[in-house]
């Protein structure tokens, strides 16, 4: 199909580049240089998709970022893009784009038969129905579902990658029209440090749509000088097709590049999108204005646009939007609309303006080209289906409230509106200023700065290029000053045009009754008309973010740029109060929808989401198999199944192992810290709830950490590694936060203490040896040290040598039997597990993870804090009281034990589980009740923490939390489980393995 | 984005730091004197100011200082930051 | 006042829709009520709505700084579910689902609440051993939940990436199938007209200023609409507990933080659940226009500014991609802020204050909304009553002194 629509000559198109594209499955050509929307139009497309409501057939509005009818669904598979605005889409070889929300076709959609009842969908019209039956609202709620949503999401995973980078500058300037690019020459000459983003693929703005000259030269050439001199400073950096969407506090602002959207599929290379964090010392907000469209009936159809979006058609994509042309303006920069489309060969049937008077210059060019000029006049209805035919044009009164006259009708295939300029607040909104109202101007301008920022050109309301262009230099030289840069640049000269002041139209009136009248749309994407907004005043709501909510105004992808404003001029009109009263409009981000793929960045997947941590054995645990349980960051063997073996397999063989001969667990995990300095003791006083000032050197100490509400909070041993030098251990999940917390009460509460903090967790590699063998194996490739139980006695630390090097060998125990913890510097941590390994090959020696490592510490009733605790949880709840110093002054957390419901005695309390069965193993987290049968709700008296089959017992164990547990030994209990088993277990101590402890007593 | 200065290492983004509540409330020196109200009061009861508020802030991505800040907790404007037992700036409440 | 339906819908059909009603009216306030509330979120407006319902008391204002329901209950991702560990929580919560089953119904409001389910994902042995224990409770309780497997999961949630290769693989949920989400505007606007319905004064653009007393008694409170007296005051204001405390002359153990949400483009129905998950940080949903709808952690520290630091933002998305790597390339629209009241415990306080006659309801931290309806019906009863229902007795601020606390952290977590 040939672009019947191009104009011959002109524009900013690449002629000799034509690319295909196929749109709802027809295939067109374009130019290089054309949007999708410049494209479809220059094949005479303008229907391009169905409203959200009421599917009526809706055209291409606008020529950027505010579009809210040609919404598209771009390619399929893993590139497929959801809701792309087609004003915005640059046109590639073999770009698929198709229309969103209809169905089965854009021509043929079956549910615009919503248009014909739409009387009976007014705002808000969901919450007066669809409650009877109360069962029936899920399936009307699918059939909402299935109706509302705009593109699909992807089905498959994204291909792409997305990037973070950061950035500090002198001066960021958002927006590269001529006033951005003034702001940066300015700036950027006096050698700051300027970044320029601007959402197009070229700088040059509105300009680029325009024959305006700067500087005695066409703008389109000074603009290419200003772009090659930026390009050629040090400290500037341009980037094009970046949006800054962000503004947040501080100056920080977000910026989003897109690197290959533009291209062929097939020559895309390298990341989608960069995500830009920039930290500016003064930003530059120069951002445009964006044009109004005017509500009046029906002024939704297909072959209505914005007038400036018609020029930028004509004038930077040659593209001729009809051929029969009626302005609609109330304000004087439409006529340059009407001049363009004359120039470009259209007929211009009419200017229809608001106004009663239109004498400026502009104006006057006009009727000298020959084109009628309709003064208080207003366009009060159009027809036409899936194309504008003709609009009705009235005699409009001179305060805007009332037509009168006879309809004189006008065919005619495009319709350019133009209601007045709304400056683009939002990133000035965004930094904290509060737009403010211009009578006027009939705009909402930039408040009063709170952050170092400043607004120029039509983002400031000033819509004069003169003017502009005088303001972009004094904001980038007093940018620049500001960050201590000599800048007196002097603004480009451009030649003063005087315009008529605008007439402020919030709704065309209307010549039928009120309430009879048809649609005039606000919100174009989400159906919004005038009668919405007054109906939701009729009913009360009078605050615009009650409106905006009840009616669903401004809620779209577009979110309201086109709208909103008018909606508001309505809603003040309706209210009988000023916009002003009517209240502020207060943007959040994202100025444009922006991908959660470039807000991710690489902070995806197995490696970088969270990176996991891996101990310095996590090879060797691979290559043999091990299965990995994730403890906080940490990736930790969880058991080492050999062929054929199932968990319970491996678990009940690595026990016996271990119990029986010797196993190996990796203990590189644990938090560790050294504490260092002549407070330490006292200190840790403090910190534990036991005592510390007599622990002798070289021998370790078991410790409970609580918060200051008394409950457990960490636990682990402590070793005496000088008078002044202790070495603690965390768990493995409690690390960070129990070193944060000591350097907290040590720096704020207590900086009188000598006392030094090191977290050393990542520095040594510890393999705990355990078993009635494990001397055998930890004296057999350790020297220096005597093992006899006289010289290396339970609970104390000793170094020696591995070879060449110092280790360090704690004989503590976390399962109640012979056992040693081997440290080396983490890099020998390998070396030193095959070691061990290799010493322990006589003995059997067995690897095994944190499964066997939890059922060993529970067949001795040990705790693990976190899983047997809950922060609920005291000591003497576990029944560890006699850790808990009755001696010491204070200690943290201790005044919270005293405390009525903490001092208590039949708190929930630790205690054993048998089950009646020894076989059948209770399951974590099943509730405890004294009475299966009794009615719901059932009361509950504890639950259980952990549970196990214990090979070494023969039977099953558990610990559980009881309501007054340690006085109910020997009852009863039952666990009614979801499968409607309900499991009798008696309570016991809980301590079911070598009671008497003799087994690491040896 | 907060931009804190650290007293120690100088202006650094938020990310670098974490937040540690309400600075200035003194551990009681001899807890067990105290009424559990009292006790209480110091575990639980906070300004919570909409204002001026002093808070610690710890730098734990960089020299893991603590420290106070002076913060509007409407506009978020840091009014300043001192070195703990420092006494705090005089806030221009604005 | 006419109610709502399907015939008064075709009604003004008729008419052109010429002839609706207010659905709440707005009148001045009067110079004494029996009841104030102050706060017109959906909690406070619930608060009214039952204490003329339940409690017969007529002469109640509604005092609203803003406008109604523009706090938390209009900036919140709407998850109603009542799957909570603890008796004290469950029982609070389940009373507040029951009155969401026939809240429509009951206030002739469609609040659209929809019962799709909410899925809390299990990441490691203990989240499991957690959910397991959680459900367990519920079920003893009378609430509905299940432990599901990942298979099921799959089912019920193709987009969600189940693999066991994740950094964080999924390893089971708790599902309760009777939660869900419902329209956050609509319940505020629903217990508006509900309330106004029975008499109660509605004002908005109130700000109280002071709390009036009396030899330790409340005796109204002074507003930017001048004096209103009443002999009970009722305050419901989130984000904003601790001024209003301060200016009753004590202080509560609550901090205030930004919580932030965002959504998405909309898009068509691709998530028919909800989906939380504690381990990764974030939660997700779709509204019936389409939006995805996603939360975030609360930041560190405090704010009143409804608005928090992009990195939390950044962080939530990460995870929701982490969750669901086929929303990459949909597009965030908007993203928001709110104040969200914490207290040590994770649970709300209602109840009895220093002051006779001033009544706090504040604390839900990042889980209000879906208990609007409960916390109404209980500060309900014991504004009227003067004592604290069975419900909410556990739920004093006596409880900070004795150490009774319910810390719910397991439950709430970033969870909402």
């Amino acid at each position: 199909m040939s672009q019947s629509f191009r104009i011959a000559q002109g524009g900013r198109i690449d002629r000799d580049n034509q690319l295909k594209f196929s749109f709802n499955g027809k295939t067109y050509t374009g130019q290089a240089g054309d949007t999708l929307a410049s494209a479809l139009l220059a094949n005479g497309i303008h229907m391009v998709g169905r409203s959200w409501k009421y599917h009526r057939p809706r055209g291409i509005l606008s020529a950027g970022a505010e579009e809210p009818n040609a919404i598209f669904q771009l390619e399929k598979g893993e590139k497929t893009i959801p809701n792309a605005r087609a004003t915005q889409v640059e046109l590639y070889d073999d770009l698929d784009a198709s229309s969103v929300n209809c169905w089965p076709s854009l021509d043929f959609d079956l549910l615009s038969i919503n248009s014909k009842v739409s009387r009976m969908l007014p705002a808000g019209f969901y919450y007066k129905t669809f409650m009877w039956p109360k069962s029936m609202w899920m399936k009307y709620e699918h059939i909402i579902r299935k109706a509302s949503g705009l593109g699909k999401s992807p089905e498959v995973n994204d291909s792409d990658r997305y990037e973070h980078s950061h950035r500090h500058c002198d001066v960021l300037i958002a927006g590269g029209g001529v006033a951005g690019l003034t702001a940066a020459l300015a700036a950027g000459r006096a050698g700051a440090r300027v970044i320029l983003v601007d959402e197009q693929s070229e700088f040059g703005g509105m300009a680029l749509s325009s024959y305006d000259k700067i500087d005695g030269q066409p703008v389109s050439d000074w603009i290419q000088a200003a772009v090659a001199e930026l390009q050629e400073l040090p400290e500037v950096m341009l980037l094009p097709r970046s949006t800054a969407y962000g503004y947040h506090d501080y100056n920080f602002l977000t910026i989003n590049q897109r690197l290959t959207d533009h291209l062929a599929l097939n020559n895309r290379k390298g990341g989608r999108e960069k995500l830009w964090h920039i930290r500016a010392h003064q930003v530059v907000l120069a951002t445009g204005a964006m044009e109004r469209p005017l509500v009046h009936s029906n002024n939704d159809r297909p072959g209505i646009m914005l007038a400036s979006a018609v020029s930028t058609y004509v004038n930077r994509y040659a593209v001729k939007p009809g051929e029969r042309a009626v302005i609609f303006t109330n304000n004087d920069s439409a006529y340059q609309t009407a001049l363009d489309l004359n120039a470009a060969g259209a007929q211009v049937v009419a200017v229809v303006d608001a106004r009663s008077q239109s004498s400026s210059e502009l104006a006057n060019m006009v009727r000298s080209a020959g084109i009628e000029v309709m003064n208080s006049c207003a366009v009060v209805d159009t027809s036409g289906g899936k194309r504008l035919q003709s609009v009705q044009v009235m005699s409009l009164s001179s305060d805007g409230q009332s037509v009168s006259g006879q309809r004189r009708t006008l065919s005619c295939d495009l319709l350019a509106v133009s209601g007045g300029w709304s400056p683009v607040v939002h990133l000035s909104s965004q930094s904290g200023a509060k737009a403010v109202w211009n009578e006027e101007a009939a705009m909402f301008i930039p408040g009063e700065p709170v952050q170092q920022q400043a607004s120029v050109g039509s983002a400031n309301g000033t819509l004069e290029l003169k003017l502009s262009l005088i303001e972009a230099a004094n904001a980038g030289n007093a940018a620049a000053k500001a960050c201590g840069f000599d800048s007196n640049m002097k603004a480009p000269q451009s030649d003063a045009v005087i315009s008529d002041p605008i007439m402020p139209l919030w709704l065309v009136p209307s010549d039928k009754e009120k309430g009879r009248e048809p649609k005039a749309f606000i919100d174009l994407q989400n159906d919004v008309g005038s009668a919405d907004i007054e109906l939701a005043a009729r009913e009360g709501f009078h605050s615009v973010e009650h409106v905006k909510r009840y009616t669903a105004m401004g809620f779209g992808t577009d979110q309201g740029k086109t709208g909103n404003i008018n909606g508001m001029g309505i809603l003040a009109k309706t209210l009988n109060q000023t916009i002003a009263e009517t209240g502020t409009t207060t943007y959040r981000p994202n100025y444009t929808p922006v991908t959660f793929g470039s807000m991710a960045g690489q902070n995806l997947g197995s490696r970088l989401f969270d990176p996991a941590r891996k101990t310095a054995m996590h090879g060797w645990h691979e290559e043999n198999g091990a299965e990995f349980e994730d403890v906080g960051q940490w990736k930790r063997p969880w058991y080492y199944p050999k062929a054929g073996e199932t968990i319970h397999d491996a678990v009940n063989r690595e026990c016996l192992a271990t119990r029986n001969s010797v196993g190996i667990l990796d203990a590189s995990t644990l938090g560790k810290i050294e504490i260092k300095g002549k407070d330490s003791a006292q200190f840790l006083e403090m910190m534990y709830t036991n005592n510390w000032m007599k622990l002798p050197v070289g021998m370790a100490r078991y410790g409970f950490m609580l918060g200051e509400d008394g409950m457990v909070m960490d636990d682990g041993v402590t070793i005496r590694l000088a008078e002044d030098h202790f070495y603690m251990h965390t768990t493995s999940g409690g690390a960070a936060g129990v070193l944060s917390s000591m350097e907290r009460w040590l720096q704020t509460e207590w900086p009188e203490m000598e006392v030094f903090l090191t977290s050393v967790t990542d520095h040594w590699a510890t393999a705990a040896v355990v078993g009635p063998n494990s001397r055998k194996v930890v004296s057999a490739i350790c020297e220096g040290i005597d093992f006899s139980a006289e010289a290396f006695p339970f609970m104390a630390s000793r170094v020696g040598k591995i070879g060449e090097l110092e280790c360090r060998i704690n004989r503590i125990s976390f399962s109640g039997e012979l056992a040693y913890e081997v440290n080396l510097p983490a890099n020998y941590g390998r070396f030193m597990w095959e070691k061990l390994m290799e010493a322990g090959a006589k003995y059997d020696i067995t690897p095994y993870g944190t499964e066997t490592m939890h059922v060993l510490r529970a067949e001795k009733g040990y705790v693990i804090v976190g899983q047997d605790t809950d922060g609920s949880i005291t000591v003497d709840d576990l029944g560890m009281s006699w850790a808990v110093s009755k001696t010491k002054v204070d200690f943290l957390g201790k005044r919270s034990l005293t405390r009525p419901d903490t001092a208590r005695t039949d708190r929930k309390q630790l205690v054993g589980l048998l089950t009646e069965e020894p076989d059948s193993v209770l399951p974590e987290g099943a509730q405890l009740v004294n009475d299966p049968g009794a009615a719901t709700p059932v009361p509950m008296v504890g639950h259980v923490s952990s549970s196990y089959y214990s090979a070494c017992c023969g039977h099953s164990i558990a610990m559980a939390l009881v309501k007054d547990g340690r006085r109910r030994m020997g009852e009863t209990v039952y666990a009614p489980l979801a499968d409607g088993r309900v499991l009798k277990a008696t309570i016991t101590q809980p301590l079911f393995y070598d009671k008497e402890g003799a087994k690491s007593n040896v | 984005m907060l931009l804190i200065e650290c007293p120690w290492c100088g202006e650094r983004d938020e990310s670098e730091f974490s937040y540690a509540g309400e600075a200035h409330i003194a551990r009681p020196l001899e807890t067990e004197k105290l009424s559990d109200e009292e006790w209480a009061n110091y575990l639980f009861l906070r300004k919570n100011i909409k204002g001026l508020h002093r808070e610690q802030w710890n730098h734990a991505a960089g020299c893991r200082r603590y420290f106070n800040v002076e913060r509007n907790t409407v506009s978020y404007k840091i009014s300043g930051s001192y070195k703990i037992g420092e006494q705090g700036p005089v806030g221009d409440d604005t | 006042m006419s109610k709502y339906s399907i015939f008064s819908l075709a009604r003004n059909a008729m008419s052109f829709h010429q002839n609706w009603e207010k659905v709440w009216r707005s009148p001045e306030p009067k110079k004494q009520y029996d009841v104030i509330i102050v706060g017109g979120g959906g909690h406070g407006l619930a608060t009214a709505y039952y204490l003329a319902k339940e409690h017969g008391i007529k002469n109640i204002a509604v005092l609203e700084k803003g406008w109604i329901g523009g706090g938390n209950t209009g900036r919140n991702t709407t998850i109603v579910r009542s799957n909570y560990l603890w008796d004290e929580s469950a029982h609070l919560y389940e009373k507040a689902m029951k009155l969401w089953e026939g809240l429509s119904q009951d206030l002739n409001y469609n609040v659209m609440f929809s019962q799709r389910g909410v899925y809390n994902l299990g990441h490691n042995l203990q989240d499991m051993r957690d959910i397991e224990r959680r459900v367990n409770a519920n079920r003893l309780n009378g609430i509905d939940g299940y432990v599901v497997g990942p298979e099921e999961i799959k089912r019920a949630i193709p987009a969600l990436n189940v693999d066991a290769g994740c950094r964080y693989p999924v390893l089971g949920a708790s599902f309760q199938p009777r939660a869900g989400v419902a329209r956050h505007d609509a319940v505020a606007w629903g217990f508006a007209r509900g309330a106004d319905q029975h008499g109660v004064d509605i004002i908005q653009n109130c700000e109280v200023t002071a709390i009036r007393q009396e030899n330790g008694e409340v005796t109204g409170v002074e507003t930017s609409k001048g004096t209103i007296l009443a002999k009970k005051v009722g305050v419901v204001v989130a984000g904003h507990c601790s001024v209003l405390a301060d200016m009753a002359g004590f202080r509560m153990p609550i901090e205030s933080h930004p919580l932030q949400a965002l959504v998405s483009e909309p898009i068509k129905p691709v998530l028919d659940t909800v989906v939380m998950s504690n381990a990764v940080h974030g939660y997700v949903s779709q509204s019936d226009k389409g939006d995805l709808v996603i939360g975030a952690g609360i930041d560190s520290y405090t704010g009143y500014g409804q608005r928090g630091s992009f990195s939390g933002i950044e962080h939530t998305v990460a995870a929701i991609i982490e969750m669901f790597p086929i929303f990459s390339r949909v597009r965030m629209n908007r993203q928001w802020g709110g104040i969200v009241d914490t207290t040590p415990d994770a649970c709300p306080i209602i109840g009895n204050t220093p002051v006779k006659g001033l009544y706090f309801n504040c604390g839900w931290g990042t889980g209000g909304f879906k208990a609007t309806p409960g916390s109404g019906w209980v500060f309900a009863h014991n504004i009227a009553t003067g004592a604290p229902h069975e419900l909410n007795a556990a739920f004093g601020l006596d409880r900070f002194t004795s150490g009774f606390l319910i810390d719910e952290h397991g439950a709430a977590g970033v969870a909402h």
